[in-house]
């Protein structure tokens, strides 16, 4: 008998070990799949932050440029700098023909006439003379740069020729191939050509779409919420509202994207592709996991609470505003951004909305046509140049990096709350 | 307490039915309360006491399923008319709950609560004097005095309990009902409360709901005894605990159920 009873309390220490080894093993599993995303997305990333520049020298002739003595800032403006332009890629090589002409100023983005254009603007004494100018390379030299580009591709399988890459090799010899952080990567809208394009666009219109979103659904969500936990008559249309909130959270978002396009652009004939519409369309999609942490968190302040006002004479009204509410708010808000940042992330909807267009302004407004982070992602992950890799990685680090913030923010106004009371 | 030989009779219930949806609670009560007196309402549990107690401020009207029929009737005024207003009625009947409640604010905050939004203090002053007299009179002020702006969870339970019955005779109500308020407590913090109630009773009705029968004992003058939703004796404590009439109550009384 005595044995049994030992053996039966080995058996129960053996399982909690097991036990333990299982939760260990899923928490380390878990662990792991984190790493290597995060080192994925990094390693493949991190390139994007820099940008690969050449030093041209370009020399700014006036009569190249048909500019005539003494010219206002108006003709220094207007002037044509297209020709200098290719004059200072041409001069790399001295011995270039037409076609390898050609492909020098293939080497640079087709933003270099603009970049010399501003440089003059900056400095219009520089008519006549000589300055070696930063100009942007092209997406294929800039992966060359960075060591991501398949060098030793036979030459028709690249879309950098031999002759590009031997041109190349000298500047980079001579130390006029320089890398700088990439500003344009966060000012710039999005562009065909990889080495321009940036989030500033997509990051503004996630802006706008999560402010729209906050301000419909929080007071929504949230006046629903107590009405329902606090006032409503717990009746069988009561539950049946219940249910259908839940039900509304588990409806896939890219229903929420059809009902954007069908009532807010078809009927409402809202702006298509705009902050606007985005954020009412994420509204819809979040109001009910806002609704339901808000009816969550509210539920658990302590009835005795509720209990305690109204035996000292308070309305309904007044224990729900002053006791309730104040007491349920860090769930309440933990719950909100939660749902922001779901909705931060959603992509689904907003292509069904247009939010998806190519969009290559800065939008001031959520009137103004925008994509967002997520779409943004998507979008470059469609193209095909190799410049748009690491910019998809990038833009993944940017939109976790906001996550995170947003989170960070969060912790910290729960915390402030809390810590009055504890 | 008594006015030229007549009892004064604060609140006067006739035949109280109290239904949980279908289910009767309380069976046609009719219990008088005299004023400036403790009456404690004992019985075994579920018998209904503190659902009586809580007719008395229409604490039940929280609960949906919840309907009371009767009339209660405080300074001759039915309380379950349609024309009584809680909050008005809620001023003038305070609350001791079983486990002590205090709101998560500050002990300040916590007895000034009701003065407020009553709107019974004029002036900042007035309401320090009203948090002052409140504390001292709960005989909790010189153990607070120095922390009021600390919260009031961060008391021990006993204060916590004094806590809550200066939040509740802070806006000098008429009445006061207490819902078991020392099970929570230790005998030091059970002994200090039951001293609190025998002062209390100067200026207060108070109406005790109490599980133990030495506590009904020590602090009650009348006492109603309850079993099954109904009343079954009722009468001066001296005389519920030395010579009831029924035999139910002699039963309970001496241990032999409940």
């Amino acid at each position: 008998m005595n044995k049994n009873k030992e053996q039966l309390l080995n058996k129960r220490y053996k399982a909690e070990q097991r036990f333990r080894l299982y939760g260990q093993s899923a928490i380390f599993m878990a662990l792991l799949f984190l790493t290597l995303f995060i080192f994925k997305i990094f390693s493949t990333g991190y390139s994007a932050f820099q940008k690969t520049w050449l030093i041209v020298p370009v020399t700014f002739d006036a009569e190249l440029m048909m500019l005539e003595k003494n010219p206002s800032k108006v003709d220094i403006q207007d002037a044509d700098y297209y020709d200098i332009a290719l004059k200072s890629m041409a001069d790399l090589d001295l011995n270039a023909n037409e076609d390898q002409e050609n492909e020098l100023k293939r080497m640079v983005s087709y933003f270099f006439e603009k970049e010399i254009k501003n440089e003059l603007l900056n400095d219009p004494s520089l008519i006549g003379k000589t300055k070696e100018v930063y100009l942007t390379a092209s997406d294929d030299l800039d992966q060359v740069f960075k060591g991501n580009y398949p060098r030793d591709l036979p030459e028709d399988q690249r879309r950098v020729s031999d002759y590009q890459l031997k041109i190349f090799d000298q500047l980079v010899a001579n130390g006029k191939v320089e890398s700088k952080f990439n500003i344009s990567f966060f000012t710039n809208a999005d562009s065909r050509e990889a080495e321009l394009a940036g989030i500033a666009s997509s990051f503004m219109g996630s802006i706008f779409s999560i402010l729209v979103c906050l301000m419909i659904a929080f007071p929504v969500a949230v006046l629903a919420a107590i009405y329902l936990e606090e006032f409503a008559p717990k009746n069988r249309f009561t539950d049946f509202i219940e249910v259908n909130i839940n039900n509304l959270a588990a409806v896939p978002s890219i229903v929420f994207g059809l009902l954007g396009l069908g009532v807010l652009l078809a009927i409402f004939q809202l702006p298509r592709s705009t902050p606007l519409v985005g954020g009412i369309t994420l509204s819809l999609m979040t109001l009910p996991t806002i609704i339901i942490a808000a009816r969550a968190s509210l539920k658990a302040v302590p009835p005795s609470i509720r209990e305690a006002a109204l035996a000292m004479g308070a309305s309904r009204m007044q224990t729900t505003m002053h006791h309730t509410v104040p007491l349920s708010m860090p769930g309440t808000l933990s719950g909100t951004i939660i749902g922001l940042a779901q909705a931060l992330g959603e992509t689904a909807p907003l292509i069904l909305i247009g939010m998806v267009a190519f969009v290559n302004t800065i939008p001031g407004s959520p009137m103004d046509p925008a994509a967002s982070l997520p779409v943004q992602i998507y979008i470059w992950a469609e193209s095909a140049e190799r410049g748009f890799v690491e910019k998809v990685s990038a833009c993944i680090m940017v939109l976790l990096g906001f996550l995170i913030t947003m989170n960070l923010f969060a912790q910290i106004i729960r915390h402030k709350f809390e810590k009055k009371w504890s | 307490m008594k006015k030229n030989g007549v009892k004064m009779i604060k609140i006067k219930a006739k035949d109280v039915d109290v239904f949980y949806g279908k289910k009767q609670a309380l069976f046609n009560i009719s219990l008088d309360i005299e004023e400036n007196q403790v009456t404690a309402l004992i019985g075994p549990s579920g018998c209904g006491k503190s659902t009586f107690l809580r007719c008395l401020n229409r604490m039940n009207d929280v609960i949906d399923i919840c309907s009371v029929k009767g009339e209660i009737l405080i300074n001759d005024f039915n309380i379950n008319d349609k024309g009584c207003d809680v909050v008005r009625l809620r001023e003038k009947i305070g609350m001791v709950f079983q486990k002590p409640n205090p709101f998560p604010k500050t002990l300040y905050e916590n007895v000034s609560y009701g003065p407020t939004i009553h709107g019974i203090a004029q002036s900042k002053q007035e309401m320090d004097e009203i948090v002052e007299t409140s504390l001292k009179k709960a005989a909790l002020w010189e153990e607070v005095k120095d922390r009021l702006h600390e919260p009031g969870t961060g008391l021990s339970g006993g204060q916590q309990q004094r806590l809550c019955i200066a939040r509740a005779i802070s806006v000098r109500p008429e009445v006061i009902l207490m819902d078991e308020p020392c099970s929570a407590l230790d005998p030091i913090a059970t002994a200090q409360i039951e001293e609190l109630i025998d002062e209390l009773k100067k200026e207060h009705t108070i109406i005790i709901v109490t599980h133990s029968m030495a506590q009904a004992a020590r602090v009650s003058q009348n006492t109603g005894f309850f079993h099954l939703g109904q009343l079954i004796e009722h009468g001066s404590t001296d005389k519920i605990f030395k010579n009831p009439d029924n035999k139910k109550t002699q039963d309970y009384i001496t241990g032999r159920f409940g």
